[in-house]
């Protein structure tokens, strides 16, 4: 299906067919990771688009932490590429995180800053969206800690405020690694709602989770990594 | 439009930092007491003797500058690393160098300016000469950024490791050594009324040198480091 252009120097570069490049699309090919002479995945492949959502499951050790790594183009992968609307992310570079939002395992915000200050600064950082820093707050719950210290927030808190940078900028690829941890059933059931109006809007998602992820009106591929 | 968020990061970035050094006062202050207490302990070590004093003294205030930066530096991106904001830097649809470049010019308002504003009156405690004292306000001048340019590129290479302190000292301080024998001989010479046109252009093309090419530097290293 690939056309194979040919070009002046010589060298053959496969291109995306040009209905591909029109609906952005993230796609792994023959990823391997190897961490201490242990192969943790191999010739792993998926592709993601909008609307959809990658659910990669395994247990404890089983690299699903380092697949999320690879796919933020923080970690290199020990074979294969990721590619975002065909073309590799790590040649695209700041081009490609400006679609892209993370939320790992360390919730990313400074204690010492105010929960407003924290998401103001993650906005400033990537692509700022419409929904403004007090707004997202609402959204995850946390109306009135806007000028409280994220030391003084609770660990739940912390995490839905961790969560709330990903409504403050305009990403359409959401990776998040492990996003329930020391949440509440009430605040799960709000991250779940977030995750669902993101995927309904056409965003796409990767998480990992220990929970079972209720995502109910999306398509889900799901990876088990110790299989 | 992208330039302009582009700067909006960059100003609120160096906002930030100082924000968080206003909100730990005494670590700010840390650097600075180091720097005057050394300086002001060797005329009783050494005896106030002012020709010996005037001899070594451009010596001793550069040694404890460059001992003071020494102890402020690991603390430009050991707390970013530790609760997760770095990782986010990466991530951002911003370059990395100049994210970095705000980085150490804060790292600079917080740590080097001090130094540089009580320089002259540790020159009037160790007895040197009007001309001399002038001298060494313009080598800190040109000196102090200098330090935390090349600093944060050692410093970035370090901080995934978990005792990187010793490293960082050995990384770091052959690197100062130009600076250091510059700088003291530039004071050196202005106290002995000589012209020091050409010790002050070697300083001030290292700052070039160090301007221009260490935030990429750093920047590569954190990928190193985080990878």
């Amino acid at each position: 299906m690939r056309a194979i252009v040919i070009h002046l120097n010589g060298s053959r570069t496969p291109q995306v067919p040009v209905t591909q490049t029109q609906s952005c699309c993230l796609m792994a090919a023959g990823l391997e990771c190897v961490r201490d002479d242990r192969v943790l995945f191999s010739d792993l492949a998926f592709r993601l688009e909008p609307g959809q959502a990658l659910l990669l499951e395994g247990r404890n050790g089983s690299g699903k932490t380092s697949l999320l790594r690879i796919l933020c183009g923080i970690r290199y992968p020990d074979a294969g590429t990721v590619s975002w609307n065909g073309s590799d992310i790590q040649r695209l570079g700041a081009d490609y995180y400006q679609h892209t939002a993370y939320v790992g395992h360390r919730d990313g915000n400074k204690l010492d800053l105010t929960a407003q200050e924290n998401l103001a600064m993650a906005r400033a950082l990537g692509r700022p969206g419409k929904v403004m820093p007090p707004a997202a707050l609402e959204k995850v719950d946390l109306y009135g800690y806007e000028d409280v210290l994220t030391r003084n927030l609770s660990a739940g808190q912390q995490r839905r405020l961790a969560l709330a940078r990903l409504l403050v900028t305009d990403a359409t690829l959401w990776i998040l690694d492990e996003p329930f941890t020391s949440l509440d059933v009430h605040g799960i059931r709000i991250v779940e709602e977030l995750l669902e109006a993101h995927t309904q809007a056409g965003g796409m998602l990767a998480v990992t989770s220990h929970h079972a992820v209720n995502l109910d009106r999306t398509t889900v591929q799901r990876i088990n990594l110790s299989a | 439009m992208k330039c302009d968020s582009l700067t909006r990061a960059f100003t609120l970035l160096i906002r930030r930092d100082l924000i968080l050094a206003m909100r730990h006062r005494a670590e700010m202050a840390n650097p600075l007491l180091f720097f005057i207490l050394v300086t002001s302990l060797f005329p009783l070590g050494i005896g106030a003797n002012p020709n010996l004093l005037q001899a070594v003294g451009p010596g001793i205030i550069w040694v404890a500058a460059l001992l003071a930066a020494l102890l402020s530096l690991d603390s430009v991106f050991r707390s970013d690393f530790e609760d997760g904001t770095l990782e986010q830097y990466l991530l951002s649809s911003h370059p990395v160098s100049v994210l970095v470049l705000a980085k150490v010019l804060a790292h600079w308002l917080i740590t080097g300016l001090p130094l540089l504003l009580v320089s002259p009156l540790l020159g009037v405690l160790l007895d040197l000469p009007a001309a001399g004292i002038k001298v060494l306000f313009v080598t800190l001048l040109l000196g102090t950024p200098v330090l935390s340019l090349i600093g944060s590129v050692c410093v970035a290479l370090t901080v995934g490791l978990r005792k990187g302190g010793m490293i960082l000292s050995l990384l770091v301080l052959p690197l100062y050594v130009p600076l250091l024998i510059f700088a003291s001989s530039a004071v050196d010479t202005a106290a002995a009324g000589l012209p020091v046109t050409a010790h002050l252009s070697l300083i001030a093309a290292l700052l070039v040198l160090a301007l221009s090419l260490s935030p990429f530097a750093t920047a590569a290293a954190l990928r190193v480091s985080l990878s």
